[in-house]
């Protein structure tokens, strides 16, 4: 997905006239301005986000993140449901998709042929193109009634029996729930992942493959072993990259999910996430500390999701330039 | 770049059919009523071509919201408004347009003949103190009917709600266990659930959730959609009849009305053929308008809901406004400036 | 032997565990695929695409006005986001020192890492609030917001792609910068550019959150710019999760046309750019 760009050389200056320069000076000018756009965009909207929430802010504190109480008829704002769906939806994603994504990434990167792995690649970039709210309207009319008949009960009768993890598979469930949210983000998030650990498995030297086959392993020894470590820094930003952006899904989440708006440990309980619940409720959000409280959600969203961007860009930034780019 | 003049193209072609459109309105509010509002405007459209009322059925929370920030033309409501939202929304007038009834609908594919309840275990279902669906309290209301061994599955508004309000209304006055929990609201608590916005969205989920009950405005429970999967109950009024919901029963819990805005649900046992789970659905106007032509228009559609609009009512199941009502909305129509 | 056995057991057993993977996440799309159109295929009709939608509950609407107002709102949020981006990108190529490029390409991800709802939200009170009404502009807004971070970096990228040979021999006959840069590097990096440009567009033409309270929806074709305007995510959306069977269907048949647009303008923008690019998504 990052395509490796050429290596920062400084562009050559031109040693033109005065004219030229004017010229120069002018299109430095011009063009900075636009590209500040996007500083300015941001700081626009860390503003607004900090300001309009003041009055939770300054009403709740922090008790606003640890509330559970959702409740707008008492005037009672607690952030804990949402995030506790968000991220919670979020990491069940992550368990689907990193496993079956740096499986498919490591077939197509030291398995298959290079017309096959480019073919299939491209094929999977492709999911990340569809829309949020079709996946919704697949899940919906598939993925819910199969959770509700199938899947969550098999969860609820096998994991669901051994002490300590009965919790998280109990309780009456329909097929709108955390679980369900998490596989449908698991879609979301595959192509992300398999793209990005694909490009970084294939950016991992010849020679490395070739000492450990000699040494005696396995192929598959030598991939889990020594390719698959080598780049584990991209592999990991993958994954970053992945959740950041399964933590800012709403449509897809909030067709399946259930909005509920309390919290619920079992993850075949229905709930919701941060983003979910301000689709719902913005728009009618008369009351300024109803407002206040969506916005606070929306800064609280906004800031993981920095986090999360800035572990995934150190992650994959810091492995740049390690290693030539040979295919196994 | 042919991608852009095609835009440019299909846009100067709307905005010359656009150019038609005298008068254009934006209004946006209730679930409720949206039925017959669509009906409304778009017969109102063919009698009037020159008016295009474009309403949009996000809640009546959100259609008060827009009436306060201005970014509607009007807006539509089941709840009465606070003192506070009329002030801010600079005091619209309220006009009652039909009446219509908060239905209790369910999803239970074993039980044939509709199920009974009563305002108890109603709202211990919607408590979660009742929470299977073969539990002795629903089981002696209906004898021989085929209840399952499951968890009901409640369903409610995930946006802010009219018909939550009108609903939680007449819980909060049928149970003190209610009225000291959730409440009234058009955004209570609920003690659990599965919520999807609007009247359609209610209702598609209980057409989609085995074991699920929740509570739809009743044209979405007649639809031929729901023919087989979603039924309604028939709930037990103050003098002891179970009543179905009907054009007639709600046409009988409001027949008394003459002043609003008001509650109308759990009427006296003396209204023996009430649908206890009825209400008015109003329009709010803003009472001041600037543009005169607009205003013109306006009135004009209010008359016309007021006389040909109530004829419509019955066939798209809602009951006509009784006529005091109808009577002092017309009186209303002069305060419109 | 024994040991050797096992390992090559496991080999088999994993390396074919990895092409079951393979096989599931390439499928994901063809199951994807299939449905839209066994589901929608039979739905899109004349009237699909040519009529207005049918009050609540009447069947036989259309949604021509989700059609057309989806593609109002990408093409103002390309007329917002294009230039933007494609004159900052060539700012980050040419022109940015160190501070200056790392300050405004992290920007530029943070940006583009932005939830959409959020973007929504942002572009609820600059554009809805003070105009006081919902409005194709606001969703416009909001798409381009969004359109501007990704047509940023693809831009940087392919213009740092261009070898150094050609600017160095545009500045040797004595050229201007700004005019070796119009002239000579822009052109050279003009596909991938323009590749950047459309991808990141198809993009935002499916996002639906970022219009929810900024265009709103309307069952009339829009009278201006400055009204509450309908799309195809957003109607989709309200119809799938509805009760009637016939909206049901509508969403089927707009999910396949929104779909298919989506895809092929991804599928014929990357065959024509070759395998290799990437689409830049923070």
């Amino acid at each position: 997905m990052a395509a490796s760009a050429v290596s920062a050389d400084p562009t050559p200056q031109s040693k033109g006239n005065a004219s030229g320069s004017r010229g120069d000076e002018i299109a430095h000018l011009v063009t900075f301005v636009f590209a500040c756009t996007v500083v300015l965009a941001i700081a626009i909207l860390v503003w607004k986000l900090w300001a309009d929430s003041a009055l939770t802010r300054e009403k709740f504190g922090f008790h606003f993140l640890s509330g559970t109480n959702w409740d707008p008829n008492a005037k009672d704002y607690g952030a804990l449901p949402f995030i506790w769906g968000t991220v919670i939806t979020s990491l069940l994603a992550l368990l689907i998709s990193v496993p079956l994504g740096v499986g498919a990434a490591i077939f197509l990167a030291e398995l298959a042929p290079a017309r096959l792995s480019n073919a299939c690649t491209f094929l999977v970039e492709l999911l990340a193109a569809v829309p949020s709210v079709i996946y919704g309207l697949l899940a919906i009319f598939t993925l819910v009634p199969l959770m509700d008949e199938y899947i969550q009960p098999f969860f609820k009768h096998t994991v669901g029996q051994v002490p300590g993890l009965a919790v998280f598979f109990s309780g009456p469930s329909t097929g709108n729930s955390y679980l369900t949210a998490g596989m449908v983000l698991a879609i979301m998030t595959l192509p992300f992942i398999i793209s990005i650990s694909r490009e970084s498995l294939l950016e991992v030297p010849r020679d490395q493959r070739e000492a450990a086959l000699a040494l005696g392993a396995t192929k598959w020894e030598s991939t889990i072993q020594v390719v698959v470590p080598h780049a584990r820094l991209n592999i990991l930003g993958s994954i970053f990259l992945g959740l950041a952006r399964a933590l800012g899904e709403t449509m897809a989440v909030t067709m399946v999910i259930g909005n509920d708006t309390n919290i619920h440990a079992s993850l075949i309980a229905p709930g919701s996430t941060i983003a979910a619940l301000i689709a719902s409720q913005f728009h009618e959000a008369s009351d300024p500390l109803q407002r206040s409280a969506l916005i606070e959600l929306g800064l609280v969203l906004f800031l993981i999701t920095v986090i999360i961007n800035a572990l995934a860009r150190l992650l994959i930034i810091a492995t740049r330039g390690k290693g030539t780019a040979h295919s196994a | 770049m042919t991608m852009r003049t095609g835009i440019l193209a299909a846009l100067a072609l709307s905005s010359l059919a656009g150019a038609a459109y005298a008068q254009s309105f934006n209004a946006s509010g209730a679930t409720f009523p949206a039925p017959i509002y669509g009906r409304w405007f778009q017969d109102y459209k063919q009698a009037h071509p020159n008016v295009q009322i474009n309403y949009q059925p996000n809640g009546s929370g959100s259609g008060i919201t827009d009436l306060i920030n201005g970014t509607v033309d009007f807006a539509a409501s089941d709840r009465p408004l606070t003192a506070d939202e009329l002030n801010r929304a600079k005091n619209p007038i309220y006009f009652p347009t039909v009446l219509g009834a908060v239905v209790i609908a369910y999803n239970l594919p074993t039980v044939k003949q509709p199920l009974k309840l009563t305002p108890d275990v109603l709202a211990n279902i919607f408590l979660t103190k009742i929470n299977k669906w073969n539990d002795p309290a629903i089981a002696k209301l209906n004898p021989g009917a085929a209840l399952p061994n499951e968890d009901i599955v409640l369903v409610h508004r995930s946006d802010a709600s009219g018909t939550t309000f009108v609903f939680t209304e007449y819980l909060s006055k049928i149970s003190d266990a209610w009225k000291n929990g959730p409440g009234t609201g058009q955004s209570p608590k609920w003690p659990s659930g599965l919520g999807q916005p609007g009247n359609p969205g209610v209702a598609g989920q209980i057409k989609k959730t085995k074991n699920s009950i929740g509570y739809v405005e009743l044209a979405y429970v007649l639809d031929p959609s729901t023919k087989g999967t979603v039924q309604a109950a028939q709930l037990q009024n103050a003098a002891g009849q179970f009543v179905t919901a009907s054009v007639q029963s709600v046409a009988a819990a409001g027949a008394q009305a003459t002043d609003f805005p008001v509650s109308l649900s759990n009427p006296p046992a003396s209204n023996k053929a009430a649908y206890p789970i009825s209400t008015f659905t109003y329009l709010l106007i803003p009472s001041k308008w600037s543009d005169p032509a607009k205003k013109a228009a306006i009135v004009d559609f209010l008359k016309w809901m007021l006389t040909a609009g109530q004829k419509t009512a019955p066939s798209m199941f809602y009951a006509p406004l009784p006529a005091p009502v109808v009577k002092k909305d017309q009186d209303q129509i002069a305060k419109i400036q | 032997m024994n040991r050797l056995a096992y390992r090559k057991a496991v080999n088999f057993v994993m390396l074919s565990a990895t092409g079951v993977c393979t096989l599931v996440s390439v499928s994901a799309l063809f199951v994807i695929l299939g449905f839209l159109a066994f589901k929608g295929g039979s739905s899109i009709d004349w009237a699909f695409l040519t009529k207005l939608p049918l009050p609540t509950g009447m069947t036989g609407g259309g949604m021509a006005n989700g059609i057309v107002g989806s593609a109002l709102m990408v093409g103002l949020a390309a007329l917002l986001g294009l230039p933007v981006g494609f004159l900052g990108g060539i700012y980050l190529a040419e022109f940015a020192g160190k501070t200056s490029g790392f300050v405004i390409r992290y920007m530029a991800d943070l940006l583009n890492g932005v939830p959409s709802i959020v973007v929504g939200i942002l572009a609820y009170m600059l554009v809805v609030a003070p105009l006081h009404t919902y409005s194709a502009y606001g969703g416009g807004f909001a798409l381009g917001l969004m359109v501007i971070p990704i047509t940023l970096r693809s831009t940087e990228q392919f213009l740092l792609n261009v070898p150094r040979a050609l600017r160095e021999g545009a500045l040797a006959l004595g050229a201007p910068k700004w005019k070796v840069i119009s002239t000579v590097v822009v052109p050279a990096a003009s596909k991938g550019i323009l590749t950047g440009m459309i991808l990141g567009v198809a993009r935002v033409a499916g996002e639906t959150a970022p219009l929810l309270f900024t265009a709103l929806n309307n069952d009339f074709w829009a009278k201006s710019l400055k009204q509450p305007t309908a799309s195809l995510p957003v109607m989709i959306y309200y119809h799938a999760i509805s009760l009637y069977d016939d909206w049901n269907r509508q969403a089927w048949a707009a999910g396949l046309v929104l779909l298919g647009m989506v895809l092929l303008t991804n599928i014929t923008v990357r065959w024509i750019m070759g395998r290799g690019i990437s689409v830049q998504k923070g």
